[in-house]
């Protein structure tokens, strides 16, 4: 059995993130970088399984500047057994289609059973890279996965999705599948030293895509902080009732609140 | 050549050290501190994780690390809590590295093993109740009987004295010499807790460290056999003196933790608490507390690290292991007592930090050698009155084969 599990560096929850020269991306050139925390739960539900079935591989793959290697070398000492790093100078300037589209070369031979990534990325946040991989690699999805039915795991697997307003839904989904996993459905195991030290022999091989390969029907325009400003506006004009009937307009129209 | 560079070894273990506080330890130790609680079950995970063994090589059950790594894992487990590192120091420093250098196969094999692997907890006795700094002044005494030693003592001031599995036990087996003061009496023996004659408690009413376990035992008439002598007969306080080189070196690099975390805890503070319209960050009283730190913390972390240097290269370290531990504790000291004064009134209670640190850190100051012991030491090595020990066996060097194989 064979799992792949989509991984992507991060800026560190904690950076202080200013926007780059061109306001296309924030400047990550000195800040400190973490894997990206759903990325995280898709591995350890990963390891899980191949715990579960008692046999299997779990590959990791990353699409990243040079740095994303030390997101595959953490997860190699976790207990992944190989890595795949896709080596792309400025990953958030793609599109996720770009992006699906070029992990779908790298990983395309593979012929996994089952493909996991996290909900959605911290910093960019579409959640689109998963469904399209899927599409493109012709397999079924599922997303907001919160639980697995490790036992069930055979030609097929019983897995929790979350809906809204606090429904679920148990489905069966036959393999190969994509399932993106939501964050804090599990504790995520440390990496022992053990762990550390035999990552260093595992492997992790090097892809140098075509990053203009694929076109993208999207571009960023523009990165910017969220304007913060504040004003006074007195309203009425010194009647409380028209006061009253303004400020419902603008609750309804403006703030949106009503 | 100098290299201060991390390997990418070292770097995620001080990674995963630091999950494991924030995750097994951070939420809980406000209330352990509070109610005094040893929460024993944290180091059977430290020991899943391999800590307890991190620098004791693969083939007696470790996991290989060099010793900067252990000055890595004592600096990140302190910048949580003293009672972590305080484990580190008597475990892996004080007594694991002694096995390791001083004990026969036989001893390695049955004791250090299980140690490393963090099967069995360990410590040392060497301190009694009249006598601390003046090792000499010690009482316990060991006689021979047949190819046994039958031992006797009261050790007190032990960490992790009312848990431990296993112990190193010092003691004069020369009564002769024991009159004179002539420490080539004293010989160390390896005691377990579950032997005839053995018992041990808890002390109490401790400023800080209150986490942790600190303890008494007493030996009545303890029957070992021969192969449980550490070292050679009358070797006994060149082991205590090599085993408080490694046990200083953990004590310098937790309390370089303990800077850190004042420091880390100081600049949040000063971040966010406004007064007068401002942050206090803007306060150049203020500013001045936390550039202390910052520059105590580099020169602490430097200090350290260059004992960790001289370990990896089986250099003696001595000399740079006293001077490590003496000045990052007394800067531990006033670091964590600036913390508070940035904190205000805040800083004097428990719903911040600052405070378990100051209590935490004044021990550190105290034992492995007082503060007025390192200045005197310090002081006879520039005047040349003392030089590096000379004994007959080393700590090993770091074997760098691993390194270079996965290079
Ligand atoms: C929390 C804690 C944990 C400990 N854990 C252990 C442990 O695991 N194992 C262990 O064996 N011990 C342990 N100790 C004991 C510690 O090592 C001793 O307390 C320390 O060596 C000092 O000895 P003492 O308390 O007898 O003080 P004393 O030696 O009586 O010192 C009292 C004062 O006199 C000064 N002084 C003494 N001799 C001299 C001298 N020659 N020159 C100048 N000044 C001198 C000292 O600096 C100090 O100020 C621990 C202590 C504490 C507080």
């Amino acid at each position: 059995m064979k799992i792949i599990v989509l991984m992507k560096q991060v800026a560190n929850k904690d950076a202080i993130l200013r926007i780059g020269k061109d306001e296309k991306w924030i400047d990550e050139s000195d800040i400190s970088h973490q894997t990206n925390e759903s990325d995280g739960y898709a591995l350890e539900e990963a390891l899980r399984l191949k715990e579960a079935k008692g046999e299997g591989e779990v590959i990791v793959c990353t699409l990243g500047a040079a740095s994303a290697k030390t997101v595959l070398k953490d997860a190699l000492a976790r207990g992944a057994d190989r890595g795949i790093h896709i080596i792309v100078n400025e990953p958030n300037k793609l599109s996720p289609f770009q992006i699906a589209k070029t992990i779908a070369d790298a990983i395309g031979e593979e012929s996994a059973d089952l493909i996991f990534t996290g909900l959605q990325s911290d910093d960019a946040s579409y959640g689109q890279t998963g469904v399209i991989l899927a599409e493109l690699l012709g397999i079924p999805h599922a997303t907001i996965v919160i639980d697995l039915d490790r036992s069930s795991l055979g030609e097929s697997l019983r897995l929790k999705r979350e809906l809204e307003s606090g429904w679920y839904q148990w489905f069966t989904y036959k393999l190969p599948a994509l399932l993106t996993i939501q964050s804090g459905i599990s504790q995520i195991r440390y990496a022992s030293l053990k762990g550390i030290m035999a990552a260093k022999k595992k492997e992790i091989r090097d892809v140098t895509p075509g990053v203009e390969d694929y076109a993208s029907a999207q571009k960023i325009e523009k990165v910017y902080l969220p304007l913060k400003t504040k004003q006074t506006q007195m309203l009425g004009d010194g009647d409380a009732k028209k006061g009253a009937l303004e400020l419902v307009e603008k609750l309804k129209t403006e703030v949106r609140v009503l | 050549m100098i290299d201060f560079e991390l390997t990418e070894e070292h770097l995620a273990l001080q990674k995963t050290v630091r999950e494991f506080c924030q995750g097994e330890v951070a939420p809980y130790i406000k209330e352990w501190d509070e109610k005094s609680h040893f929460e024993r079950s944290v180091f059977d995970k430290m020991a899943e994780l391999g800590l307890l063994g991190v620098c004791i090589p693969e083939q007696y059950g470790g996991a290989g690390f060099d010793y900067i790594s252990l000055g890595l894992v004592c600096e990140e487990l302190e910048a949580c809590d003293t009672f972590l590192r305080v484990a580190m120091s008597v475990h892996v420093g004080l007594n694991s590295l002694s096995l390791l250098t001083w004990g026969t196969e036989e001893q390695k094999q049955k004791y250090l093993v299980p140690q490393a692997k963090g099967e069995k907890l360990a410590t040392f006795g060497l301190t009694e109740p009249n006598a601390g700094s003046d090792v000499v002044g010690m009482r316990s005494n060991a006689r021979r009987d047949g190819d046994d030693w039958i031992l006797n003592g009261e050790k007190m001031w032990i960490s992790l004295g009312d848990v431990a599995d296993h112990f190193l036990f010092f003691c004069w087996t020369d009564a002769e010499k024991q009159k004179n003061r002539d420490h080539s009496g004293m010989s160390c023996f390896i005691v377990e807790r579950a032997m005839p004659g053995f018992s041990s408690g808890t002390l109490h009413g401790k400023l800080g460290i209150k986490a942790g376990n600190t303890g008494y035992f007493s030996l009545q008439d303890v029957r070992v056999p021969q192969a449980n002598m550490l070292g050679n007969e009358g070797e006994g306080f060149k082991i205590a003196m090599f085993s408080l080189e490694n046990g200083r070196y953990t004590v310098a690099s937790g309390a370089t933790g303990v800077i850190r975390a004042s420091r880390d805890a100081s600049v949040a503070y000063a971040n966010t608490r406004e007064v007068q319209n401002q942050k206090i960050a803007n306060f150049q009283l203020v500013k001045q507390k936390i550039a202390d730190m910052e520059a105590d913390y580099e020169m602490a972390h430097l200090l350290w690290l260059k004992c960790g240097y001289l370990k990896n290269e089986g250099k003696p370290s001595a000399k740079a292991a006293s001077l490590a531990k003496w000045q990052a504790t007394i800067r531990s000291e006033k670091a964590a007592s600036m913390a508070i004064e940035v904190h205000g009134a805040n800083g004097y209670t428990n719903d911040y930090p600052v405070e378990r640190y100051l209590r935490n850190c004044k021990a550190a100051v105290i034992y492995e050698g007082t503060r007025d012991i390192h200045t005197i030491m310090q002081a006879d090595w520039a005047l040349g009155l003392k030089k590096e020990p000379k004994a007959r066996v080393v700590l090993p060097p770091y074997q760098t084969v691993s390194k270079e194989a996965g290079a």
